[in-house]
């Protein structure tokens, strides 16, 4: 359960997010959806404490962000960014571990999240004690979702997870995530600029657009009672084939 | 040179190229680890605060220009001599590239991936730990290598100070125009630059973990490598020696004393100019000063009378070379009208104003002429020769070149050029023989032993007589060289072991034999 609460964001007199106001609901799925610059990854890092919002509140699980050291936050929300994110001297192993030692856990149990991981996220198994650059961009992006599920986090934050991916492997991959049970279940925000991905994977898209939140709501309310003509004017282009697979989702 | 002199130097001395190598290793990485126990943790702390680190790095970059013997020099009055001036200046030199690596390496690490190790929930220091350093690592290796490669070269000026090293080979070899000594500091000096340069680069290629783990038992060596300066060195005895590299080697010096007393003392070589600061300050007890130095008034200092006549007159006169007095013969009989002035006591009163109130050779060589009636203001007109003069590197040729330039430079028409600081007897010979220099001035038992170097026969039989020593060398300069003795200043500035005379006096120390006895005992 997350609460973001008149939340806004200024660097210097630059104003990146403005009055941002959303819930996710437990095992909720909502994408951050808008053009480059809106302020999708600033609010997204707000949560987790990367940023420390200039007014607002945030709440995670009904607990305030700031009420706990944000280290103790963070091991508790899973983060997935492009696959720069991984840390190149460290195996897929060390790489999938990292938040499950910070918490202690005996070696034992590690190895076990790791090979269910793997298991679930279709990795060999000999890529264990590879380092990240050894392995393709696919693999990556699933170690870097390995690496962010290991520790079972309430939440999940993930920004353009599947960003440097080509558009083949990109589809394959949302694909496969939409059919995993663990994510499902999972509070998850997502950003994203790709119409299609919102689509094929939020419950709830939120339409950004400088630094405001124009429209949260389910892919057909905004498709079909767009707000205003700033949110129709955005799904124009690609309005047949949304509507197309919003129905088929259902 | 022959092979054989470099090798036959090596099997005599084997035992102090042990020493001096050990020292050096010791001292290069003991100043290493100072280096990097404040190097590291300052450019972590800079690359978290770029603002200062512009300053900082550019502190640490002015230091670096700092010629090094500058460098020694400025710390001499603050530290006096031996090994901690020797430490700091090589810590110094060590200190930019550790921390300017340290700062780079850590400010490359990608700041994606520092967020992405935050947003697990590390702490800065896991971070710190975890992420960067290990990413900064082959950066901060690079510059933990070019640091102990500097600190190889630059270690070999502790030399200088009294800190030891291989430096005590290569100044001693220069001082003494012998090209064996050199080699035997200078080879052993590079083979460790080179070796220690092709070690870490090979450990600065290893990946990932085995870098880290190479790095740590660096790290864990390098104080290991340090404590080589403490090894016991060979037999001390009870009293230390502060001598001069020349002394040292000339075999009218220490060489002599072993001959005639049988004298041993452990010894630390010291620039001559160091030694007396040196005696001062209780870092050796024993030194080989010039018996017309103003610091043996100034510092309390006792010479130890040379009971057994090791060593030979030392007259003082001017060596100038034949062909130029036959262009200029006005000034042979110009020199000569200093000859009675400069006595032993106003010679060792001259350099005592020098050395201790520190005026300058100019100023202490200007009142000497105007006291004597010899001073003139310069000859106005063109000039119409040079007159090049040099000296070696110590006060009291400082001050007889500055005498002869106002002198020359007031009664004739010639310009006098002068090139002091020739770094001993050879050097100073060699540059009269070939024309590089006119004149310089010289003494009679260092021109027989040094340049002459006749059988013991003859010289133990000039040894006890001043003016026969004088005809020898002046004839036999003339015959071989077509080099010209002027007739002697009238001083005799002889070498002569000194002590503190609060030392010297309980122990009842008078003379050279007395040193020898207490040595023994
Ligand atoms: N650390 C920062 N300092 C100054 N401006 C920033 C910073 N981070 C983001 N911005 C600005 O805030 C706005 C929103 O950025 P961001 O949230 O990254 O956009 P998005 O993720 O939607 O592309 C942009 O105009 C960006 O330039
Ligand atoms: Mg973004």
């Amino acid at each position: 359960m997350i609460a973001v609460r008149n939340v806004s964001k200024q660097f210097g007199d630059h104003p990146a997010v403005r009055d941002v106001s959303f819930t996710v609901g437990e095992g909720e799925t909502v994408v951050l959806l808008g053009t480059s610059g809106c302020g999708k990854t600033t609010t997204l890092k707000m949560i987790n404490r990367l940023i420390e919002p200039s007014a607002g509140q945030i709440e995670v699980d009904g607990v305030d962000v700031r009420r706990k050291p944000a280290h103790d936050l963070r091991r508790k929300i899973g983060y997935v960014i492009q696959e720069t994110g991984l840390f190149p001297h460290y195996t897929v192993a060390d790489n999938i571990a990292t938040v499950p030692r910070l918490l202690g856990w005996e070696p034992d149990r590690i190895a076990d999240r790791t090979r269910e991981l793997l298991a679930m996220l279709k990795l060999p198994e000999n890529s264990l004690r590879r380092y990240p650059s050894e392995l393709s961009g696919g693999q990556r992006q699933r170690v870097g979702l390995a690496r962010a599920l290991a520790a079972h986090p309430s939440i999940l934050l993930m920004d353009e997870p599947l960003g440097a991916l080509d558009p083949i492997t990109r589809a394959a991959i949302r694909r496969e995530f939409r059919r995993l049970d663990e994510l499902r279940h999972t509070t998850t925000v997502m950003v994203t600029h790709d119409i299609q991905e919102a689509f094929e994977l939020g419950d709830r898209i939120g339409l950004m657009d400088q630094g405001r939140l124009v429209q949260i709501g389910t892919p057909d309310e905004l498709l079909h009672r767009p707000v205003n003509a700033f949110v129709e004017s955005f799904f124009e282009e690609q309005r047949l084939f949304l509507e197309w697979k919003s129905r088929r989702s259902d | 040179m022959e092979t054989t002199d470099f090798f036959r130097f090596l099997a005599e001395q084997s035992s102090q190229l042990v020493t001096q190598t050990l020292t050096h290793v010791g001292l290069t990485f003991l100043s290493l680890v100072l280096a990097l126990l404040i190097g590291l943790p300052v450019g972590m702390a800079i690359s978290r605060q770029k603002r200062v680190a512009a300053l900082v790095l550019g502190l640490a970059g002015v230091l670096q220009t700092i010629p090094s013997i500058a460098l020694l020099g400025f710390l001499i009055p603050f530290l006096g001599i031996g090994v901690v001036p020797a430490l700091l200046a090589l810590f110094l030199y060590a200190l930019l590239p550790i921390v300017r690596n340290t700062y780079v390496g850590l400010s490359e690490v990608s700041p994606t991936l520092k967020e992405a190790a935050f947003g697990m929930g590390m702490t800065s220091r896991q971070v710190l730990m975890r992420l960067e350093i290990p990413l900064a690592l082959p950066v901060i290796f690079a510059g933990i290598r070019t640091a102990t490669v500097i600190n190889v070269g630059v270690a070999t000026l502790a030399a200088y100070v009294a800190g030891g090293g291989l430096g005590e080979f290569i100044f001693g070899g220069i001082a003494l125009n012998n090209t064996a000594m050199i080699l035997a500091g200078a080879i052993p000096a590079a083979l460790l630059a080179v070796g220690l340069d092709g070690l870490l680069a090979r450990l600065q290629r290893l990946r990932g973990m085995r870098l880290r783990r190479a790095s740590i038992l660096f790290l864990a060596l390098a104080p290991v490598l340090s404590a080589f300066y403490w090894l016991p060195r060979n037999d001390q005895t009870r009293l230390v020696a502060g001598f001069a590299h020349e002394f040292y080697g000339r075999a009218d010096g220490y060489p002599q004393l072993r001959k005639t007393y049988g004298l041993r003392l452990t010894t630390r070589l010291i620039d001559q100019n160091l030694m007396y600061e040196a005696v001062r300050h209780r870092q050796v007890d024993v030194i080989s000063g010039y018996s017309t130095d103003g610091r043996i008034q100034a510092f309390g200092l006792q010479v130890l009378a040379d009971d057994k006549r090791a060593f030979p007159p030392y007259q003082a006169a001017f060596v100038v070379r034949q062909a130029f007095l036959d262009r200029h013969p006005e000034v042979a009989p110009l020199l000569n009208r200093l000859r009675g002035l400069l006595t032993d006591s106003v010679m060792t009163a001259l350099n005592y104003r020098a050395d201790y109130h520190h005026e300058t050779p100019e100023t202490v060589a200007r009142e000497f002429l105007r006291k004597t009636g010899l001073d003139r203001p310069r000859k106005a007109g063109p000039r119409t020769g040079t007159l090049t003069v040099g000296s070696k590197i110590f006060t009291e040729q400082y001050i007889l070149v500055e005498i002869i330039r106002r002198l020359v430079e007031g009664h004739t028409t010639l310009e006098v050029a002068a090139k002091t600081g020739l770094g001993g007897t050879q050097i100073c010979f060699n540059a009269l023989r070939t024309g590089a220099i006119d004149l310089y001035p010289e003494y009679t038992g260092t021109g027989l032993l040094v340049i002459l170097q006749p059988g013991p026969a003859v010289s133990d039989s000039l040894r006890a007589d001043p003016a026969a020593t004088y005809r020898y060398v002046s004839d036999q300069f003339l015959r071989q060289y077509g080099l010209v003795w002027l007739p002697p200043l009238g001083f005799n500035n002889a070498y002569a072991l000194m002590m503190r005379r609060e030392q010297a006096r309980p122990l009842k120390i008078n003379t050279i034999s007395d040193l020898q006895r207490y040595l023994e005992k």
